[in-house]
């Protein structure tokens, strides 16, 4: 991919809606650098969502297309959920995969395009929802971490499959009622994070987006070292507030709750890829 | 409202369910009949000419700037337009538009009869659409609406299109204006 696929042609642009325009314009392309504080300023990469008013896992959206150290050459594979409303309206290469194989797909495009652009630097994320990532697709997500295939994914974690209604996932905590689970959960939480380390990730955060900073901080990291040593996982909490019942200003309060307890931000930092981050700290890209 | 076009609303690929392929090298389709290019491109402009609300949506081959010939093409697009009195609505690219288009600014290819209905656009030249989304347009547009279709296609043409010239790059368009300038004298437009 090339950044010319953003220039519009000088003979047809004023044909064109502002809002692509603005895309070539006043986009951050090309600028590792590009962070979160570019938000109020920048063009961001997703036009309005459809996603719930309220719900955090806009707010995680934008944070991590904001942090995309390298958007122009990242692809983006994603799977069925609440998630994949988003997708159509994002201004990066995405691919919907099937329910739960995203992390096969991802795996083979990763593979594809360093064979077909070895000298170009290009990044695949999985973004993907509790039940894509640990329910159905759990087979192919550890088997990309066991491959060392060099992605990064990241899991939308809402705890339940919202979008049909309120069924309990494998992330859902024990004992929540939801309105398909009415006598609630009698199993605990998989500890997704902890089966990455043990997978093989060589970078793994677990953490809520109640801190744009740190999510930035995290996705950064966690694709630095996908690019150069092997799987990395980030576990987003972003709570379903219409299945738990609040309001939709409510999700920033939900989170910094969960910031004190179980989503209390956790970090695995191999020593390989300790190399790297430091570096990149180094070099200011962090 | 526009009138409901003759395929209805069928499910299926609709040219190709009537026997309707696209056209070999150095043809060029016509209604439901192979002719020769020249001859397509006459009655291309014709239509453009005499029916009502012409417009040109151009694709992201010829919007955006990738290569040289993109940027020539666009020119041509530009030129092809006034020479047509056309209007111009981009197709700028595939993503479902959320909540909505804005019909008057814009066509998308997974509802493209909107803005020709909202426009009331009888006649169209489709250019620069990579082909696998013009074919999902040019179905719709068949079977949802009475516009007559131009497809100006760089590969292999579109059967679901009512006027299908393929292999059409900077030297085919520069050959359909010459003649479409000819029309518009023949026509005193």
């Amino acid at each position: 991919m090339s950044l010319k696929i953003f220039k519009i042609n000088e003979a047809l642009k004023e044909f064109v809606p502002s809002e692509i325009v603005d895309l070539e314009e006043k986009a951050t392309w090309g600028n590792p650098k590009r962070g979160i504080w570019d938000l109020p300023y920048a063009k961001e990469l997703v036009e309005e969502h459809s996603l719930c008013a309220g719900c955090p896992e806009s707010l995680a959206f934008r944070y991590i297309l904001a942090s995309l150290p390298n958007p122009e050459d990242t692809i983006i594979i994603n799977s069925t959920g609440c998630t994949s409303l988003v997708f159509p309206h994002i201004a990066l290469h995405t691919v919907h995969s099937l329910f739960g194989n995203q992390n096969a797909i991802a795996s083979g495009i990763k593979r594809t395009l360093e064979w077909r652009f070895p000298d170009k630097v290009k990044d695949v994320v999985v973004l993907a929802g509790d039940g894509a990532t640990v329910d159905i697709g759990l087979e192919c997500t550890l088997h990309s971490f066991f491959r060392q295939e060099r992605i990064t994914t990241i899991c939308f974690d809402n705890e339940v499959y919202a979008n049909t209604g309120g069924q309990e996932s494998g992330l859902t905590v024990k004992g929540q009622i939801f309105k398909m689970a009415p006598k609630g959960k009698q199993w605990d939480k998989v500890p997704m994070w902890q089966l990455a380390i043990d997978s093989g990730c060589h970078y793994v955060a677990r953490l809520t987006v109640s801190s744009p900073k740190r999510v930035e901080k995290v996705i950064k990291q966690a694709i630095y070292v996908a690019r150069e040593v092997g799987p990395t996982y980030v576990h987003l909490y972003t709570p379903c507030i219409l299945e738990i019942g609040l309001n939709s200003d409510d999700a920033l309060e939900e989170m910094r709750g969960r910031d004190k307890e179980r989503f209390k931000f956790f970090e695995y930092i191999s020593e390989k890829a300790k190399e790297v981050i430091e570096r990149k700290k180094q070099e200011g890209l962090i | 409202m526009a009138k409901l076009g003759p395929a209805g609303y069928s499910p299926y690929p609709v040219a190709l369910y009537e026997g309707i392929l696209t056209p070999p090298p150095g043809k060029a389709l016509l209604f439901t009949e192979l002719v020769d290019e020249e001859i397509a491109m006459r009655e291309a402009a014709k239509a453009m000419f005499t029916r009502e609300n012409p417009t040109v949506f151009p694709g992201p081959q010829v919007l955006y700037a990738w290569n040289e010939e993109a940027k020539k093409k666009a020119q041509l697009v530009r030129k092809m337009a006034e020479v047509f009195g056309a209007r111009i609505i981009p197709m700028y690219d595939y993503r479902p538009k959320y909540p909505k288009i804005d019909p008057q600014k814009e066509i998308n290819p997974n509802h493209p009869n909107l803005t020709i209905w909202h426009n009331n656009i009888k006649v169209c030249i489709f250019i620069g659409v990579h082909c696998h989304y013009a074919n999902v347009a040019l179905k719709i547009i068949r079977a949802e609406t009475d516009c007559y279709t131009i497809a100006l296609c760089g590969n292999a043409g579109h059967e679901d299109a009512t006027v299908t010239l393929r292999d059409q790059h900077s030297e085919e368009l520069e050959k359909f204006i010459r003649i479409a300038e000819e029309v518009k004298r023949e026509l005193k437009k």
